[in-house]
């Protein structure tokens, strides 16, 4: 983690200005922990973070063993709604919580961004 | 033959509205001028998107042409249209047998004698299927014989006609035992075993997180990679679907992909359950 705390909310910013997003969040992927979050109420962002750094590890794994390379970037997809996500090089997670009518495409962008300011 | 293509052609040029692409394609094809009868089919499917006999010429080409995945896209698409097309049928039968799950085969000519109990041709293919049927009868109306070689393993017919069956589709249960397809990497390296170790367990973990976020049943899980995408579905409440390509095959084909090899895994699960 390189950027300075203010840093965090500026990025977490970018992401909940668009449509549709209920919240976001940086995780650290190697242990689940919240680093920031910026969620609507209702959301419970330590146990979210915790199985979303474990999904992470496991598609990363996944990946690499298939040959397809690093993630960057991966869709929970639900019935009512999404989980979105990017990983950063200095190893934490840009979350996204999102409702279903999302434009994932403009998430993603913002994501990549967000992450670009974490490092 | 040679009349009569002249006279539909110069019939379809004065009308290209008219229906006799369905007659002058299907000409060119058994004439083996494929090309020139792809150009027919998509012209009059452009015109008609809505009528499954022209999805069932345009895929009775691709079959002939060797595209299987494309066929069986264009019949599955006749038969959505028209759930009792009796071509339609035939031909997912015939792709079906052709990877050698008998049993999907038999379904569907079943389905198609129901249809039209007076068409020997399915009658006799069905006896084929079931193994009881003369020799050197053709089966279908195929483009080619079927070959004993074309004996599949067990995990072809989970993703019978589907593309990269053997190395861009995987079936897992819930502990991350293969039940069919298989993966290689870019060099063509057998990865099955490894990939489906990581991804024991995967469902149960989407599962929670979305359970958790209160959205519901999680319906599929989209990746990028810097080499390549992966789609993870679960076509049963126990099994996980991944489905991996080349970045080259966008992340909405991709999805799409996925939907059809769900849906072939689903019914695959269900006879053998």
């Amino acid at each position: 983690m390189t950027a300075p705390a203010a840093a965090y909310g500026k990025a977490l910013d970018l992401i909940t200005r668009v449509r549709s997003v209920r919240g976001a969040m940086l995780v650290s992927a190697e242990d689940g922990i919240v680093v920031a979050e910026q969620l609507m109420e209702g959301i419970k962002g330590p146990a979210v973070s915790a199985l979303a750094a474990s999904l992470a590890t496991r598609l990363r794994r996944a990946m690499e063993a298939a040959g397809v390379g690093a993630s960057l970037f991966w869709h929970l997809q639900a019935e009512h709604g999404a989980l979105l996500v990017v990983p950063t090089p200095g190893g934490t997670l840009v979350v996204a919580v999102a409702e279903p009518d999302v434009n994932v495409g403009l998430v993603r962008l913002e994501l990549l961004r967000a992450a670009e300011v974490v490092g | 033959m040679a009349d009569e293509i002249r006279t539909l052609s110069s019939q379809l040029a004065q009308d290209p509205d008219s229906l006799v692409f369905l007659r002058l394609g299907e000409l060119l094809r058994q004439k083996g001028q494929l090309d020139t009868a792809h150009r027919v089919a998509l012209t009059g499917l452009e015109r008609h998107p809505h009528l499954p006999d022209a999805h069932d010429l345009y895929a009775r080409i691709l079959a002939d042409k060797h595209d299987y995945e494309r066929a069986f896209d264009e019949w599955d698409m006749a038969l959505r249209i028209a759930p009792d097309h009796v071509g339609a049928l035939k031909g997912l039968a015939f792709l079906y047998f052709k990877v050698g799950d008998v049993q999907q085969a038999a379904a569907h000519l079943e389905a198609a004698q129901r249809v039209a109990p007076d068409d020997p041709g399915v009658a006799q293919a069905l006896a084929m299927a079931r193994g009881g049927g003369p020799a050197g009868v053709e089966p279908l109306t195929a483009p080619e014989p079927i070959a004993p070689a074309a004996q599949p393993l067990e995990e072809a017919r989970v993703f019978a006609g589907l593309e990269g069956a053997q190395e861009g589709l995987l079936l897992l249960d819930a502990s991350g035992r293969v039940l069919g397809g298989a993966l290689k990497d870019s060099a063509g390296r057998d990865v099955t075993d490894a990939v489906a170790a990581y991804l024991a367990g995967v469902s149960q973990e989407a599962a929670r997180t979305v359970k958790l976020l209160g959205l519901g049943k999680w319906t599929g899980l989209a990746a990028e990679g810097d080499l390549g995408h992966v789609h993870l579905a679960s076509p049963t409440s126990d099994a996980l679907l991944l489905v991996v390509r080349d970045r080259a095959v966008p992340m909405g084909r991709l999805a799409v992909i996925a939907q059809r090899a769900a849906l072939a895994a689903r019914r695959w699960l269900e006879s053998h359950a």
